[in-house]
Formats: structure tokens, sequence, C-alpha cells
């Protein structure tokens, strides 16, 4: 695989006698380094398993990103490391506490302590027309929170969503219920690309989709 | 959540920077908590036009230190956030509760003397409250009506206030019984501690103590579940196999409340196996139907509840 499909700011880089996915910030969360570069673990992250199986992400660096279920921070930080300005949605306080250590020294990543669900709670904050949404929330309804955000992609924006098959239903073959995620999606998003994630990330489908 | 669809009669809404100006600190922090809007727009380019930032920069800039200060300090304050005060919070809703549907049959009785269309229940009393009253009796009966109705208000905005406060106070407990079992059962229990240190057999049946004293008693049969009764995986179980939907429910309770009460993390696994087990439990009623007459509950008990 070649690294065109890596947005700037996202490199290979030898760390640990590995070649490994990396991005350059303060560390975060105890990754190994190696020259400033941080290894961005793809086992770890729904977007770095989406980068390591070459998705057709359209970042290219440097875009607004709006990120919802930021966590602590793991991906996130990633994200800010290569993209513009990002804003990060999470619902948990625990995590949050981690997801604002992780923002306080980038400065053009924005935390918020949100439901992603609803979006009137921070459309005061985060502003229209964003590049790309990531989103990787571990609830019930996953497109139905894809949807109610697309209000703040652009018409060419891209979304990038994990879908995590057992946050439906875990009696539902996964097949069944992507299917009834997608259909869902459609509503508002043209899909452009999907993957299972398995080798990383068991269950879950990769989504690349654009607004309608 | 139909708070996100239309409502729009709070306006198109302002950015978090307005109204503030670029000193008062605190006041930008609140906004950035508490505000809202119907509909995102250009912040950064409104901003620097309504000269709150020199630049889109020195806007991204300001962004960066009130989200960081407004989040730490929403981030301290919600795991503060403390489980007495929602055991307050639940007992209050049952008062309410209890008391408004009682004063709803005093009034609905009184109002059926006076009026001919009043209808029984909490609904019949907000319909009488609305009404014109005719003299001091109709005065009082009216004004007894709306008292009913300011209480199932009040009941109502406690429902709301368990609802946000018990995934603050408990995460994981919250997620798995929902905000307003998991405040039962904290309560009950007398506190998130307490209910940590329990037994999952306790926990089981929480709620359920005279049928426990009337069996510890010999009296009768050992209750197979207390309060989790309301929860969706034991209710829409079969009867046959609700002991077991209880006592895997009820492992996995207990040990979201310690996670909750001695880490406050989010555990996915948790909820992850508790779904498994319950869909396996209830794959049996499944099986039963296909091997039809195989003499009922054959399955192994190896439940092995955590």
């Amino acid at each position: 695989m070649s690294d065109s499909g890596l947005p700037a700011g996202v490199e290979r880089r030898e760390i640990d006698g590995e070649t490994r996915l990396a991005t350059r910030g303060p560390p975060v969360y105890g990754e190994p380094t190696a020259d400033g570069w941080r290894a961005w673990d793809p086992e770890r992250s729904k977007l770095g398993g989406m980068f390591e199986l070459g998705f057709e992400t359209g970042l290219s660096g440097g875009e607004t990103v709006l990120y919802l279920g930021a966590a602590s921070g793991t991906t996130v930080s990633h994200v800010a490391d290569f993209a513009g300005p990002t804003y990060a949605v999470e619902f948990a306080p625990r995590p949050a506490r981690d997801l604002v250590e992780a923002a306080e020294p980038r400065e053009r990543l924005f935390p918020l302590l949100k439901d992603a669900r609803t979006p009137r709670r921070y459309a005061h904050v985060v502003e229209r027309d964003v590049d790309a949404i990531v989103q990787d929330v571990a609830t019930r309804g996953q497109a139905e929170v894809a949807v109610r955000n697309a209000r703040f992609l652009a018409d060419d924006g891209q979304l990038l969503l994990a879908i995590k098959a057992r946050s439906e239903d875990v009696t539902e073959d996964p097949e069944t219920v992507f299917e009834g995620a997608l259909d869902r999606l459609r509503e508002a998003y043209e899909i452009l690309e999907t993957q299972r994630l398995d080798r990383f990330h068991e269950d879950h489908l990769g989504v690349v989709a654009t607004p309608r | 959540m139909t708070d996100t669809e239309d409502d729009a009669e709070a306006g198109p809404g302002a950015g978090w920077f307005a109204g503030g100006s670029s000193d008062d600190q605190g006041a930008l922090r609140a906004r950035i908590a508490d505000g809202e809007a119907d509909e995102p727009r250009d912040w950064p380019g409104l901003a620097v036009d309504a000269g709150f930032a020199d630049s889109r920069d020195d806007y991204y800039d300001r962004l960066h230190e009130a989200s960081v200060a407004a989040t730490r300090e929403t981030v301290r304050e919600r795991e503060r956030a403390d489980d007495q005060q929602l055991v307050h919070a639940v007992r209050a809703f049952d008062d309410c509760e209890r008391t408004a549907n009682e004063l709803a049959e005093r009034a609905a009785e009184w109002a059926g003397s006076l009026f001919d269309d009043a209808e029984p229940g909490i609904e019949g009393a907000r319909a009488v409250a609305e009404r014109e009253p005719d003299g001091e009796l109709e005065r009082r009966a009216v004004s007894l009506a709306s008292r009913v109705a300011d209480l199932a208000d009040e009941r109502d905005a406690l429902a709301e206030t368990i609802e946000r406060t018990a995934p603050a106070v408990a995460p994981n407990l919250a997620e798995m019984a929902g905000p307003e079992l998991a405040a039962r059962l904290i309560a009950l229990a007398g506190g998130l501690e307490p209910l940590a240190k329990k037994p999952s057999g306790t926990v089981q049946v929480l709620g359920a103590e005279d049928a426990l004293f009337a069996h510890l008693s010999g009296r009768a049969p050992s209750p197979k579940h207390g309060i989790i009764y309301t929860h969706e995986y034991v209710r829409n179980t079969r009867p046959e196999d609700r002991g077991s939907a209880a006592r895997a429910l009820a492992g996995k309770l207990t040990l979201a409340a310690r996670v909750d009460h001695y880490s406050g993390e989010r555990r996915e696994t948790l909820h992850e196996e508790l779904r498994e087990r319950m869909a396996t439990i209830r794959a049996r009623a499944e099986e039963g139907k296909d091997d039809d007459g195989s003499g009922g509950d054959t399955t192994a008990d190896a439940e092995g509840d955590a």
C-alpha cells in the first residue's frame, strides 16, 4: 500500500523497530514515540484502522473536524495533530478529564462535554461547514447520531464513521445491523465506501460518506 | 431527544461569545457549558465581525482557552455530583408522584360534584385547573386541582434531573439499568458505596424485602427479583427464564456499581458481556420452541455470574 492515501501530517515511521502510523505532537497515553512522532495504534483507534486498511478518507491535512465520541482523546489527539481546528465532543465526565489534558497542549483542539445525540447543545460553539465529521460513539442509534450531526458538515465534506454492531444489538447478525444502520444513514448521506474493520476491531464497519 | 428537531421559537441562537466581553472568562465558560443554538453558523467569521476576536486565529486561541477551561470545570463539577443528591431526588420524585395521585383522586371527587365533565386522574386535574371558578367552593376545588398539576410538573422535573444526574454519578450503572432504575438501586442501598459493597444476590432482591423475609422465616419461596424486575431484560424474558435473567443482570449491575464507585470509567466490556449473556438466555426460548416437549429447563445451569 502506498502512502498516497494518508493526509499530510500522518506518516509511516520507524518506531521501536517497527514501521507504524504516526503523527507529530505531545504524547497522550504513553504511546511509543521517536523524533517527536507518536505511534498511532490502529487497534486502539477506529480511524487509525481505517487508514491502515487504505480507506479513501478524503483527508489531506489541515481540515476543520468535528469528532464525536472523543473518549479520553486517544484518536482525536492524532486527528488534531494533522488536522486544523478540531472540535471534540465527549459525553462521559471521566474520560473527558483525560481529553482535557490531551487538548491543553494542542491549540486547535477544543474539548466539549456534550451529548452527540443533542447537537443543539453545542451548535453555539461548533462552526458550520466543517470538512469532516469523525464518529466513534458506542451507543445504540449510531446512524441516527450521524444523521443529526449532518447539519455541521459542508456539502462536499466527509463523514468517517465506525459502526459497532454490538452496540446496536448483540443478538442480531452484524451484517443485518450494518444494513439497518446504512439504510438510516442514506436518508442524509451518500455512502462512498464501506469495509469491515475486523482486522483491528471485531464486528465494526468503517464507513465513508458525504452529504446528499 | 425531540429538542434537536423543531422547537425554533428560541430564535436562531447566538454563538457562545455573544454578549460576553472577551475578558469575562467566567461568563464565556458558562456560555460554552450551558448555551445552545438551533443551527451552527460561521462562528469564527461572526466573532471577528462582532469584534470579539481580531482574526480567525485569534478566535480559535480564545475558543481553545475557554473550551479547555469550561470543560475542565464541568468535568470537575459532574464528577463531584454526588450519590446522596441523587437519592434525595429519587425519593422526592416518589413522594411527588404518590402525593399527586392521592390528591388527584380527592380533587376529582370534589370536581365531579361541581362540574359535569370532570375526569379522574392527573390529566383530569389539569383540565379542572384550567377552569374559571365561580364562587368560593369552585375556587377551592379548582385551586386544589392546580396544586395537583404543579406537583405532577415537579415530578416530571425531578425525573429529568435524575435522567441527567444518574449518568454522572454512576455511568456504567445508569447505562445498564437506565437512569431511573440506577437511581432507585442507589437509593435502596443508601448510596453508591453501599451498593458497590453488596453481593449480587442482595442486589437481585433489593426492593423485595417483604418477600425475602417471608422466605427467610420459611413462609415463602425465595424471591427471584426485586426492583430490577422493571428492567426490560427481566420483564420481557419468559417466566421460566426470569430467574436466570435476574441473576445475570444483578451480577453485572453489581460489577457496574463497583466500577462506578472505585474507578468511575465507562467499561464497555461489561455491557457487552451482559448483552451476550442475555442473548444466550433468551435463545433458550427459541430452542424450546424447536424441540418441543424436551422436558423444560434442561439447559445446564452454567450461569457462573461474574
